[in-house]
């Protein structure tokens, strides 16, 4: 900083405009250290649970550490199996995740075209209302929620985890800010008179011209609603119903477990999103960071 | 379009108008006020059944002192009993202060990472290269808190866990030998077994998980810093320090707002790294892993005292309340200021 500072002015103001080069090169390298040391750290929990799935419960606890692939990948699978329904399970989570997240695309983006579509009595209210819930923290409502699941009957379905969040405030927000953004009202006007009927107009006219925030909204449910697991937790009590996150934690605290098997299982659970994330990381990242509200 | 050919239907309205054009267009009216509210039902219905009855019935409920177990009739007015026994439980106190403890401990060193690397990726990493930087370091956010729950406690664990081998290993070598020679007698440290360590360690994890998340978000805030700010500022002779701290860090403020807040509402409801990684087991060693979302959950459905959680979730309420309106207080405005 001080070498920098003594620096004639003439020399600085000389400096390449690039941003790159601001910083010289020793810096550079530097900074590659501590990225590269970010990156390992980041990864090992990954790389490791890959290959705990291959060794057995004797060999992961060895010393020295088991560095290398080992061969109990199949017994793995087979005590994977018989301590929880893995398939079940896993088709479990899929339907609740695919179930969610189709019902929160459809029915957000319709409640949003209410918003953005109509003037109306009480919608200023309604939608004050609605932004201000996504203040509340999900836990006050916890008790009563189960209360209501209870009432409503389907406790211990895979309705009551994914029911809830269909129309969820966030979503809504969410589209209507990018209807208002991207559709304009002289369409929408354009439509009505060409006689189409309000939801021909949002099912043929705005639906198609607000896919992209279809797929931010829908990448943001699939993955809260496939790595829920308070819901889960209270919801569900039959193991045949679990889903992946609430049965893998089920097996931690038996007797001996397994724990080649349990870590097959938990990096299975998380391998569809890890593919994804492989092929769509720009938009999972601008999704999940647009309007970020965990879990 | 039909102008030119004589239209057998319109001539059946003409016969009979003035009395279908009135029908018609109260029904019109009708459909036209009903309309806008049938496209926001499936979120007024979920609202009220799911959201708004809840809150009302835990506010409710909060007085009464109840086991769901026994039915409804079971239900009893207590008055503000609740809030006394909850005043008075010191398990509350305790899984406040850890929650306090955990948010704080797991949550500034976030930002104190994310902040430099995300200032370093935007300035000294050309854009290819960050792109795979920040991909990488965004990966933990997407994966389920069981999961990673999961393998950090097997990482932790006492009993030659890899954490406890590498320590032992490292402790070995030449230079680090001479602070670290205390490590083998240590041995085995229980990371998960120990009332010091158990928050520690849940804390790493959290941190592990959720700086990635920041480092994306204060990424994009550096981003939207132009260059010809550093260029002047460069001519008025500041050097690389007064750079990152004069122009860029007061230029991302509204991202820093959005992240902390984040991070605020996000660690005051911990409850799966906790909940994982003591096992379920009222909160670990001493309660050490008590937090308060937590101890709800055991009050709740481990205990089956319906009333007494009520109270706590509406004390955790106001705890958070109190702490986001602190913070918004104190860094609001300027957070705000920035884009707004």
């Amino acid at each position: 900083m001080t070498t920098l500072d003594t620096q004639p002015p003439e020399r600085r103001m000389a400096a390449p405009r690039k941003r790159a080069r601001t910083f010289p090169r020793l810096g550079k390298y530097a900074t590659h250290v501590v990225m590269i040391t970010g990156l390992l750290v980041t990864i090992f929990p990954f790389v490791w649970v890959a290959l705990m799935a291959t060794h057995s419960r004797s060999e992961i606890y060895s010393s020295p550490p088991p560095f290398w692939i080992g061969d109990n990948l199949a017994e793995n699978y087979i005590k994977l199996l018989d301590v929880m329904p893995f398939w079940t399970v896993l088709f479990n989570s899929l339907w609740v995740a695919t179930a969610g997240t189709v019902g929160a695309v459809f029915f957000c983006s319709m409640c949003a075209y209410g918003f953005f579509a109509f003037n109306f009595r009480g919608k200023n209210l309604i939608f004050g209302i609605m932004i201000a819930s996504m203040m509340v923290p999900p836990v006050l409502g916890l008790i009563p929620f189960f209360l209501t699941v209870q009432f409503l009957g389907i406790l211990d379905t895979h309705l009551a985890i994914w029911l809830p969040g269909i129309a969820n405030a966030f979503g809504i927000f969410l589209i209507r800010q990018y209807m208002v953004q991207s559709i304009s009202r002289e369409l929408l006007d354009a439509a009505k008179v060409d006689g189409a009927s309000e939801f021909r107009i949002f099912w043929s006219v705005v639906l198609p011209l607000i896919k992209p925030a279809l797929a931010t909204l829908g990448i943001v449910m699939f993955i809260g609603l496939w790595n829920n697991f308070l819901t889960p937790l209270i919801v569900l009590s039959s193991p045949d119903k679990y889903v992946l996150t609430l049965a893998l934690r089920s097996v931690q605290s038996i007797a001996n477990s397994p724990w080649g098997a349990i870590m097959l299982g938990t990096f299975l659970s998380m391998l569809p999103l890890l593919i994804a994330f492989l092929f769509f990381s720009r938009q999972m990242m601008a999704g999940l960071t647009a309007g970020a509200v965990k879990g | 379009m039909a102008d030119t050919t004589p239209d057998p239907d319109v001539t059946d309205i003409r016969s009979d108008a003035p009395r279908r054009i009135r029908r018609h267009s109260t029904r019109r009216r009708w459909v036209k006020t009903l309309t806008p509210w049938l496209f926001i039902s499936p979120f007024i219905i979920i609202f009220c059944v799911f959201t708004a009855f809840p809150l009302m019935f835990s506010a409710y409920l909060s007085f009464q002192e109840w086991n769901p177990v026994a039915g409804l009739a079971s239900m009893e007015y207590v008055g503000l009993d609740n809030y006394r026994l909850a005043m008075d439980d010191p398990w509350l106190w305790k899984s406040l202060y850890n929650t306090t403890w955990l948010a704080l401990v797991s949550g500034i060193p976030q930002h104190l990472i994310a902040i430099p690397v995300a200032y370093l990726l935007v300035m000294a990493v050309r854009s290819g290269i960050r792109q795979v930087y920040t991909a990488t370091f965004f990966v933990p956010f997407i994966t389920s808190t069981v999961a990673i729950s999961l393998i950090f406690y097997t990482i932790y664990s006492g009993n030659s866990g890899i954490l406890n081998q590498w320590l032992v290993a490292i402790s070995k070598w030449p230079v680090f030998s001479w602070f670290l020679g205390w490590v083998e007698e240590a041995m085995p440290i229980r990371w998960l077994n120990s009332s010091d360590l158990i928050k520690p360690s849940i804390a790493f994890v959290v941190i592990w998980k959720y700086t990635g998340f920041n480092i994306v978000i204060y990424s994009a805030g550096f981003l939207t810093v132009s260059k010809d700010l550093y260029d002047a500022a460069k001519v008025d002779g500041c050097n690389a320090w007064q750079q990152f701290w004069n122009i860029a860090l007061p230029m991302i403020r509204p991202f820093a707002f959005f992240a902390i807040t984040l991070t605020i509402i996000g660690n005051l409801q911990m409850f799966e790294e906790p909940y994982v990684l003591t096992e379920g087991n009222s909160g670990g060693v001493g309660q050490s892993g008590l937090t308060a979302s937590y101890y709800l959950y055991l009050v709740g459905w481990e205990w089956l005292e319906m009333g007494a959680a009520a109270a706590i979730s509406w004390v955790l309420f106001l705890f958070i309340a109190i702490v986001t309106a602190v913070h918004f207080y104190f860094n609001g405005k300027k957070g705000l200021g920035g884009d707004r």
